[in-house]
């Protein structure tokens, strides 16, 4: 079975985020960029099911700018077989959105023909959450969202998901897209012999023509603003105080 | 045009507190309809939601399964200019595939509804908040819950049955929502959390100790929650839950951006962190800097 996931190049984790002055969105200029975290977790589950067996090919894909081409290597150097990369934009300040992502990732899909696409669960750039649930519809699969656990079992999938309240166990058809969550697995660090080899690992170059898929965005930015922001109060001495606080001046308890 | 609003069923029971808020949200769009797939119970709870016109009734046996709820939207969605939902896990799984199948973009954790097509929601954890406007026939999107206050349920909306879908793409095995007396953490008055410097999952007790002395649901930082202190459903921040408390207690919480986005709305702050340099002390409104194994559980008693 060919697992396919797709990995998306945003702001690093740790990196502060800064509005840019005109409004228009986030400065993503000469910042650390990493692979979103979340998709990791999804790339170190797919080299698993290789490990074990479960998977024969292991193909990540990127859509965005060229700088894309690093984190699919990093993919690589984790142990995935072959990248592609969708180049959309020229700009880093472009975001493709998720609909014209799964509609790509749908195109890249029919080609390649995988058994499972295991995807992050949310980018951290964009906070939208959407892209895997978007691309199920797109192709009238099943969908696994949120997932913490995973076993494949022929052509079922059994979940289990992070709900609101606690958990939840489904089984999802194959083939299937499947959302990541936090708890998953830990994602390993690429080792350097790894690096290495991943640099003579096949990445091919597509462009959204050649998927026939218009990715002009459906929402237009008219401003990004800073969040309003909270000022630090006062430091307590005791708990006496705190709680006298809580009741006396705050009204709170 | 009219707003059809996906009603949370957890189990058999309505999120009614997620879907009150929701509803002040979208109530200035237009005509109100509530979707309930779930008992007749719960559709009977959303009718006395205020500002609800109708509720949509459809007797689910999918347990809200994304597959066969997408269809039952999408084959609604002729009648209506916006489909909304609060943003919660159960909502975020359904919407965006409701979006794809009618072509249109989902917009996610909306805190604000400018005009018909515009709206405002946080991006990159928060420390960003954009303003969009939307070029598509129809919106579809989640309501951040804690943006909004809840509707009040005096109401007495008449119930329409409409017909569930079923689909074989995916079936329920089960539930495991752990059973607690505490409040549900998206709508508690008080929230009590603890992080990384809680060290272990047998000290959380101390912060359960302290929630249910006053009466607060409990929240833990993402950090916590990786340790393996807490389970993830009470994991607060960017990719938790968003909670917006008239009292926030961090315990033993640094602080991280991430975290803080799920937490800054809250009316009162207090931090108790041996660290004073702390970044939440940033954010505190009331700061103690003290060792949370000693501080805890004398607030606890002295409460």
């Amino acid at each position: 079975m060919k697992v396919l996931v797709p990995v998306k190049r945003v702001i690093d984790y740790n990196v502060k985020v800064r509005v840019k002055a005109d409004g228009s969105g986030v400065d993503l200029a000469n910042v650390k960029m990493s692979m979103n975290p979340f998709d990791e977790i999804a790339v170190e589950e797919a080299i698993r099911l290789k490990e074990k067996g479960v998977a024969t090919e292991v193909v990540v894909v990127s859509i965005g700018v060229k700088q894309a081409q690093e984190t699919l290597r990093t993919a690589l150097a984790m142990g995935a077989d072959r990248a592609i990369l969708i180049e959309a934009t020229a700009d880093v300040h472009t975001d493709i959105e998720p609909l014209a992502v799964a509609k790509l990732l749908a195109g890249v899909i029919k080609e390649e023909a995988p058994g499972l696409v295991l995807a992050g669960k949310q980018a951290i750039d964009n906070d939208m959450n959407a892209t895997g649930q978007m691309l199920s519809a797109l192709l009238g699969w099943s969908q696994a969202t949120f997932v913490s656990e995973l076993a494949i079992d022929g052509d079922k999938a059994v979940v289990t998901r992070e709900v609101d309240g606690g958990l939840q166990t489904i089984s999802v058809k194959m083939p299937t897209i499947v959302t990541v969550d936090l708890r998953l697995n830990e994602p390993r660090y690429a080792s350097l012999p790894n690096i290495m080899k991943a640099k003579a690992k096949p990445l091919a170059i597509k462009t959204p023509a050649d998927y026939g898929v218009d990715v002009a965005p459906r929402l237009t930015v008219v401003k990004t603003t800073e969040p309003a922001g909270r000022k630090a109060g006062v430091k307590v001495a005791s708990v006496e105080e705190l709680i006298a606080k809580l009741k006396d001046e705050a009204g709170v308890i | 045009m009219a707003v059809l609003l996906l009603a949370d069923v957890n189990g058999a029971q309505l999120a009614t507190d997620a879907v009150a808020k929701a509803l002040t949200a979208v109530k200035g769009l237009g005509e109100v309809h509530l979707l309930v797939a779930g008992p007749a119970s719960a559709a009977a709870e959303a009718a006395k939601l205020e500002g609800a016109a109708k509720v949509l009734h459809a007797e689910d046996a999918g347990h809200g399964l994304a597959e066969s709820l997408a269809d039952l939207i999408v084959g609604l969605a002729g009648g209506y200019s916006h489909i909304a939902a609060p943003a919660t896990a159960f909502s975020k799984n359904v919407l965006p595939r409701v979006a794809a199948l009618l072509d249109v973009m989902v917009l996610s954790d909306v805190t604000a509804v400018v005009d018909a097509d515009t709206f405002e929601r946080p991006i990159y954890a928060g420390n960003a908040i954009q303003t969009v406007k939307s070029g598509d026939a129809k919106k579809v999107f989640t309501v951040r819950t804690a943006a909004f206050a809840a509707a009040g349920n005096g109401g007495s909306a008449g119930v329409e049955a409409v017909a569930a879908k079923s689909s074989d793409l995916s079936t329920w095995v089960e539930d495991r929502v752990a059973a607690s007396d505490r409040p549900e953490l998206t709508s508690a008055k008080v929230v009590v959390s603890g992080g990384r410097g809680v060290g272990s999952k047998e000290s959380f007790d101390l912060i359960e100790k302290l929630a249910d002395k006053l009466g607060a649901a409990v929240g833990a930082s993402r950090a916590a929650v990786d340790s393996g202190y807490a389970p993830n459903d009470w994991q607060v921040g960017q990719t938790g839950k968003v909670v917006a408390p008239q009292l926030y207690v961090a315990i033993g919480i640094s602080g991280a951006i991430q975290h803080l986005a799920g937490m800054k709305d809250s009316k009162i702050i207090v931090a108790i962190n041996k660290d004073e340099e702390a970044p939440i002390f940033q954010v505190a409104d009331y700061g103690l800097v003290a060792d949370l194994f000693a501080a805890v559980p004398e607030m606890t008693g002295k409460l």
